[in-house]
C-alpha cells in the first residue's frame, strides 16, 4: 500500500527521530489465522431498552472517550443514555496550537506557536511539538467526548506521515482539518482531504497535471478514502472502481498547487486537463464534463457527487466506524444488521456523521453483552486510557517545555508500542483496522506486550521523572473513591470493576487479595489503612499502604484483562 | 560484587595483554575480547544458593526458642499460651525449642542449624507492612526504600539485567519467587531482578491470576490470545520447565502434597536446584505467622527440604534463612495470643553453618507489661551482611553498597574449607605460608612453559577463592580451586597431560578481585 518514495530525510530530522519507523508488522504465532467463530450479536440498530447502569456507561466511555477518570464515570451513571451520546457528540472548543518548545526555532519564540513561522526549517522539533500537543489534547479532553476520538479516527482514515510531509506548519493545518470536520459532514471532509495542502503533497497531488498525470491519490481516494476495494472481479476491476476509473479520477484532480507562505491550495486552470472523463459501468458510465478556466475546480465536486451516489461508501465507512468501535468480526447478520442500515442513515443525513454515531452508541447492538470487553486497545487507548482512568496529573501550562516532555513521554511510549500519532505506516493507516484476519491483534506481539507491561509498572511504581516532574499514578487518591477501602475484598472488586471491562473469576479476586496482603488475614489491611486514615500526613504509614496498593495496581494493570476495552 | 566491567579490564590488562612468543608463533594479547567479556560478564561465580523463608504475620518468638531460665517470669506473663516447661525440648545454653518443633532439634543435632537470637532493628515499627517493607529492603526504621536487598546484590552482580539475559553465563532466572509475586525484596534499582512462579510446569497464573479458561465470546477469544503472547515472553520458562524435569525429590519426610504449603514450595526449590537450575536466590513464604489467638509452627517442612538436599547431592551448596517481619510481646493478649512485638529469632539452616545459638537468653521482666518487649540483641542486617560476605563472598566495599552501611558480621557460615568441587585434573591446593596478611590474587606458575604440568601460587586473605582454567576460545577446562583457606600462599598443580598444546589462562577470583594470566603447555 505504500506508494510514497520515500526522500532522503533532512538531517534534522534524522536527529529528532527518536524512535525507528515501523516496519513490516508480523502477526504474533497466536494471532487468528481465520476470523474467529465466536458468538455474535443477532441485534441490530434499534434502540437499545435494556438496563442502565455502571456496565453501559462504562462500556460507553471506554469505546468512545478513552475512558475517563473514575470520578466522571460515577457522575455519569445518573444521565439517561441519550444525554451522555448527546455529550459525546457534542464538540469541543477549537484547541489553542501547538507551542514551540525548541529554543533554537528562529521561527517561533519559546512558548509561542510556530504554526506561522515564515520557513519550514526546525520540522523535527514542530513536528514533536505538534503530536505531543496532541497526546496532550486526547489526554486532557473533559468530561468526555468523541471530539478527538472522531479526529484519531479520520486520521487513521486518511492516514498520512508528518515525516514524509516535511512541513509540521502543514500537518499542523491537516489535523486541524479532522479535529474541525470530526463530527460533522463526511463528504465535505472528503472535499476537504483531497486540496489540503499536507495532502497534495503526501499522495503527490502538486504534481498531478494534464500532461503528467499522477494517479497516486486517485487510487487511494476510491480504494481507501471512500467507495472501497470490492473483489478483483476481472483484471483492474475492483468491484466498485476499476483502473479506468483511477486514470479518469486522476485527470477530474489535475491542476491543484500549494502556497507555502498562505499555506493553502490553489487551482491553476492551465494545468488542468480540460477534458471529459469518462467512468466505467461500477460508476454506471457517468462522463464528469470538462471545464475550462477556474470552473475546472469544481469538477471536483462532480467527481465526488459520482463517489457518494454509490451506495458503497456509506458502507464502507460504516463499517471502519465499526471495527474502530465495536469488533473487527463482521459477519452476515452484523452487515445486514448493523451496517447496511447505518450506512442507510449516512446517506439520507447527507453523510453527516453524528446521526450515525448516534444511532450506533444508542443501539442495542452496541450494547449487547458480547460486545463488551473484545477490542484490543491501541497503545493509544492503553496509555492515554490509564493517564485518564487514574486522573494521572501532569505538568501545567506554567512551564511549556516541560508540559509539552511529558506528552511527549506518553506518545513515544506508545510509538514504542507500535502507534505513533501522526506517523501511521503507510497511507492504508494502521493495519489493525484493516489486515484480516488479526486486525486488532496486530497490537500485541511479544515486544509490544512487554512494552506496554514496562509502561504500566513504571505509572503504577516509579514514575516517569523529567524535568523535575514525576508522572505517576496516585494510588491513594485512587483507594479513597473505594466505597469502603478498609475491606480489602471490596478495594479489590472495585479496582477491578473499573479496570477491567469483563468481571474477573473468584480464583483471580483470591490471586489479587493474596498480592495486597501476602499470607495475611483481611483484618490486617483494614488496621493498616485504619492506622493511616487516622494520620494521613505521617509518610511512613502512607507508604506502608502506597507500597502495597502499588504491587497490586501493578499486578492487575499485568493481567490480560487490562489490555482490553 | 561491586566490580564493573571496566574496572576489572583496568586491573587486568597488566597481566593480559603481554604478547609472547612460543614455538616461533606469535600470539595476539587479548585486549578486549568477547573471551575476557565472558569470563567478566558475571560477578562472583558461585554456585551457591540462598532460599529465603518469609514467614508472614509475625513469629512469637517466645515460644518459639524459650529461655528455661525465665520460666516464672514467662509463666507470669503468658501462662495462657506458654508451653508447660516440661514439654520444651532443650538445646543448650538454657534454651529450649516449643515441642513442636523437634525436627529443628534434629537439624540442630546433624549440626546443620544456626539460630540468631534477638534479631530485630532499632525503633521498630509494628505495622506489618511497613515490618515486611524494612526487612525486605534492609532500611532504617525511619527511611523508606524501594529496592530491596537482594535486588541491590544482584544488581551488582548482574549489573545490565534485564539487557542482554539470558546469557550463557547466567541462562536462568537470577532469582525466583515461588508464589504469585515478587517480593520487594528483589526488586532492584530499577527492575525487579526475580520472577514468580507457582509451579515449575505452568506459568499460567502469571499472566491470569488464576487458572481459569476464559469465556467462549470474543472477548473470551481475545483475553486468551493475549494470555499466550504473554505466556511467550516468559523467556526462563523453557529453562525452569527443563530444570523441573531433570530433578526430582528423594525426601520421604515431606507431607502429601496440598498439606503444607511451606513444604510443598520447598519441593519446588529442592527439585530446580537438583535439575541444575542456576538460580542463586529462591524465595518461598507462607502466612499463618499472624496468630493473635493461635499460636501454629511450621518446622518439618525444613527439615524435609533439607533431608531431601541431602539425599539429591547438593546439601553442600544450599543454606536457608527463616525470617519474619516482627517478634511477639511477652506478655500475651486474653485471646490466647500475642501483640506485635519487636525482636525474634532466626533460623538459618544448612550444611554449610555454623551449628550453634548466637545470642543469649533475655531477660525478662518478672512482671511483664501488654507493651513488654523482648530486646534486640542483632540487627537483621548484621545477618544479610553475614550472608552475602560469607556465603556469596561479597566484598565489603559491594557490602555497603548494598545495605548501604556497615554492619558487622555474624560467625553464622563455615569459615574452613566448606564445599568441595570435582577437580578435574588439579590437586588440593597446598598450603606454603599461613597466616600472613597477604593481598589475594596470583602469582606466575612455574614452570612455564610447562609440560604436563606447572603449579600455581596464590595468595588468599581468607575469602573464597576460586581458579578456573580456560582455553584460548574461552572454554572453561576445568576448576582449579574452589574454597576458603586460611590467609596466606598456598600452590596448587595443573595436570594438562591430556591436553593439547597451547596457551591456556587461569583465571583468579576472590571477593571484588579477579585476575587472569597465561601459561603455555608445550608438547
Amino acid at each position: 500500500m505504500n506508494r510514497r518514495v520515500f526522500f532522503a530525510e533532512t538531517l534534522e530530522d534524522i536527529l529528532s527521530a527518536e524512535q525507528p519507523r515501523v516496519a513490516d508488522i508480523k502477526p504474533n504465532e497466536f494471532a487468528n489465522k481465520a476470523l474467529p467463530q465466536v458468538a455474535r450479536s443477532l441485534a441490530g440498530i434499534e434502540p437499545y431498552t435494556g438496563p442502565w447502569g455502571f456496565e453501559q456507561v462504562a462500556h460507553l466511555l471506554r469505546r468512545t472517550s478513552f475512558g475517563a477518570p473514575r470520578s466522571t464515570i460515577d457522575a455519569m451513571l445518573s444521565l439517561t443514555m441519550d444525554e451522555i451520546v448527546e455529550i459525546l457528540v457534542s464538540e469541543l472548543p477549537t484547541p489553542d496550537p501547538p507551542l514551540n518548545t525548541n529554543s533554537n526555532d528562529t521561527g517561533a519564540p519559546v512558548g509561542e506557536t510556530w504554526v506561522n513561522a515564515p520557513t519550514s526549517d526546525f520540522n523535527g522539533s514542530r513536528n514533536n511539538s505538534l503530536k505531543s500537543w496532541w497526546t496532550g489534547l486526547i489526554i486532557q479532553q473533559q468530561p468526555v467526548s468523541l471530539h478527538e476520538t472522531m479526529t484519531l479516527f479520520w486520521h487513521n482514515h486518511f492516514a498520512t506521515e508528518a515525516t514524509v510531509i516535511k512541513d509540521a506548519r502543514l500537518t499542523y493545518r491537516h489535523n486541524t482539518l479532522f479535529r474541525q470536520y470530526a463530527l460533522n459532514n463526511f463528504k465535505e471532509l472528503v472535499k476537504q482531504v483531497t486540496i489540503d495542502p499536507a495532502m497534495l503533497r503526501y499522495l503527490n497531488g502538486e504534481k498531478n497535471t494534464k500532461t503528467s498525470p499522477n494517479e497516486n491519490y486517485a487510487r487511494e481516494l476510491q480504494e481507501l478514502f471512500t467507495v472501497g476495494k470490492g473483489p478483483e472481479i476481472a483484471q483492474g476491476n475492483y468491484t466498485n472502481y476499476t483502473e479506468q476509473d483511477v486514470q479518469e479520477a486522476a485527470r477530474v484532480l489535475t491542476g491543484w498547487r500549494i502556497d507555502t507562505t498562505t499555506f493553502t491550495s490553489y487551482f491553476v486552470p492551465n494545468r488542468h486537463d480540460t477534458g471529459n472523463k469518462q467512468f466505467s459501468s461500477a460508476y454506471q458510465n457517468t462522463v464528469i464534463l470538462g471545464k475550462t478556466g477556474t470552473d475546472g475546480a469544481t469538477e471536483l465536486d462532480d467527481l465526488l457527487n459520482m463517489i457518494f451516489a454509490q451506495p458503497e461508501t456509506a458502507k464502507f465507512i460504516c463499517r471502519k466506524l465499526y471495527r474502530w468501535f465495536v469488533y473487527y468480526v463482521i459477519d452476515n447478520a452484523t452487515e445486514a444488521n448493523v451496517i447496511s442500515p447505518l450506512a442507510d442513515i449516512f446517506r439520507t443525513n447527507n453523510y453527516d456523521i453524528k446521526p450515525v454515531l448516534r444511532v450506533l452508541f444508542k443501539s442495542a447492538h452496541f450494547y449487547d453483552p458480547v460486545n463488551s470487553g473484545c477490542i484490543i486497545k491501541n497503545p493509544i487507548d492503553f496509555n492515554v486510557g490509564m493517564a485518564r482512568l487514574f486522573s494521572v496529573q501532569f505538568p501545567d501550562s506554567a512551564n511549556i517545555t516541560r508540559q509539552y516532555n511529558h506528552w511527549k513521554f506518553v506518545r513515544e511510549q506508545a510509538s514504542l508500542m507500535q502507534m505513533d500519532l501522526c506517523e501511521p505506516p503507510n497511507v492504508a493507516g494502521w493495519p489493525a483496522y484493516y489486515q484480516t484476519p488479526q486486525f486488532h491483534e496486530l497490537w500485541i506481539n511479544s515486544d509490544t506486550i512487554q512494552k506496554r507491561g514496562k509502561f504500566s509498572d513504571t505509572l503504577a511504581t516509579t514514575g516517569h521523572t523529567q524535568n523535575n516532574f514525576t508522572l505517576i499514578i496516585d494510588p491513594i487518591a485512587f483507594v479513597q473513591q473505594v466505597s469502603d477501602p478498609s475491606d480489602p475484598n471490596i478495594l479489590i472488586n472495585e479496582f477491578a470493576k473499573y479496570m477491567f471491562p469483563i468481571a474477573i473469576t473468584n480464583n483471580q479476586k483470591s490471586f489479587l487479595k493474596e498480592v495486597l496482603i501476602p499470607g495475611l488475614p483481611d483484618y490486617e489491611w483494614t488496621n493498616e489503612w485504619l492506622a493511616f486514615q487516622s494520620d494521613p500526613n505521617d509518610p511512613i504509614k502512607r507508604n506502608a499502604i502506597t507500597t502495597k496498593l502499588q504491587t497490586l495496581l501493578r499486578t492487575m494493570m499485568g493481567l490480560a484483562e487490562y489490555h482490553l476495552m | 560484587m561491586g566490580i564493573k566491567r571496566r574496572d576489572f579490564l583496568k586491573r587486568t590488562v597488566p597481566v593480559s595483554v603481554l604478547p609472547f612468543f612460543i614455538g616461533g608463533f606469535t600470539f595476539r594479547a587479548y585486549g578486549r575480547s568477547a573471551l575476557l567479556d565472558s569470563l567478566v560478564r558475571a560477578g562472583v561465580e558461585t554456585d551457591r544458593v540462598l532460599v529465603l523463608v518469609q514467614l508472614n504475620g509475625g513469629n512469637d518468638g517466645l515460644n518459639t526458642v524459650i529461655p528455661l531460665d525465665q520460666y516464672t517470669a514467662i509463666m507470669n506473663a503468658r501462662d495462657n499460651i506458654a508451653i508447660p516447661e516440661n514439654q520444651v525440648i532443650p538445646l543448650v545454653n538454657n534454651a529450649g525449642l516449643h515441642p513442636a518443633m523437634g525436627d529443628m532439634k534434629i537439624l540442630f543435632n546433624e549440626k546443620k542449624l544456626c539460630i540468631v537470637r534477638g534479631v530485630g532493628y532499632p525503633n521498630p515499627n509494628l505495622s506489618h507492612f511497613r515490618g515486611t517493607d524494612i526487612w525486605l529492603t534492609a532500611s532504617d526504621a525511619n527511611q523508606t526504600l524501594t529496592s530491596g536487598w537482594l535486588g541491590r546484590y544482584l544488581d551488582q552482580e548482574f549489573p545490565d539485567y534485564p539487557d542482554g539475559y539470558p546469557n550463557t553465563v547466567a541462562p536462568d532466572p537470577l532469582a525466583l519467587q515461588i508464589g504469585s509475586v515478587v517480593s520487594l525484596g528483589l526488586q532492584g534499582p530499577t527492575v525487579s531482578m526475580g520472577m514468580a512462579i507457582t509451579s515449575p510446569t505452568s506459568f499460567y497464573q502469571l499472566i491470569t491470576g488464576g487458572v481459569d479458561e476464559a469465556p467462549n465470546t470474543p472477548a473470551g477469544h481475545e483475553l486468551t490470545f493475549i494470555r499466550q503472547v504473554a505466556l511467550q515472553t516468559q523467556q526462563y520458562a523453557t529453562s525452569i520447565k527443563a530444570a523441573a524435569g531433570n530433578g526430582n525429590n528423594l525426601s520421604p519426610l515431606y507431607p502429601a502434597a496440598g498439606q503444607n504449603a511451606l513444604a510443598d514450595q520447598l519441593k519446588i526449590v529442592a527439585q530446580l536446584i537438583s535439575g541444575g537450575l542456576k538460580t542463586r536466590i529462591y524465595v518461598v513464604n507462607i502466612g499463618g505467622f499472624d496468630t493473635h489467638s493461635d499460636q501454629v509452627d511450621e518446622t518439618f517442612a525444613i527439615h524435609a527440604f533439607q533431608d531431601d538436599l541431602r539425599l539429591l547431592g547438593v546439601e553442600h551448596r544450599v543454606i536457608g534463612m527463616t525470617f519474619s517481619e516482627f517478634g511477639r510481646r511477652i506478655k500475651s493478649n486474653a485471646s490466647f495470643g500475642t501483640d506485635h512485638g519487636t525482636s525474634a529469632p532466626l533460623f538459618v539452616f544448612g550444611k554449610n553453618v555454623r551449628p550453634q545459638i548466637i545470642g543469649t537468653n533475655p531477660v525478662l521482666p518478672l512482671n511483664a507489661t501488654q507493651s513488654d518487649n523482648l530486646e534486640m540483641q542483632f540487627d537483621f542486617r548484621s545477618v544479610y551482611a553475614s550472608i552475602l560476605r560469607d556465603w556469596f563472598g561479597v566484598s565489603q566495599a559491594a557490602l555497603e553498597a548494598v545495605l548501604l552501611k556497615n554492619f558487622a558480621s555474624l560467625p553464622i557460615i563455615m569459615k574452613q574449607r566448606g564445599i568441595k568441587y570435582p577437580i578435574i585434573s588439579g590437586n588440593e591446593p597446598s598450603t606454603i605460608v599461613e597466616n600472613v596478611p597477604t593481598e589475594p590474587g596470583l602469582h606466575p606458575n612455574y614452570p612455564n612453559p610447562f609440560n604436563p604440568s606447572t603449579k600455581i601460587r596464590f595468595s588468599t586473605d581468607g575469602k573464597p577463592v576460586q581458579i578456573k582454567v580456560y582455553d584460548t576460545l574461552g572454554r572453561e577446562i576445568t576448576t582449579l580451586v574452589n574454597g576458603v583457606y586460611p590467609s596466606g600462599i598456598h600452590e596448587v598443580v595443573f595436570d594438562a597431560a591430556d591436553l593439547p598444546a597451547g596457551v591456556y589462562y587461569y583465571r583468579f577470583q576472590s571477593g571484588d578481585i579477579q585476575q587472569i594470566r597465561s601459561m603455555t603447555l608445550v608438547k
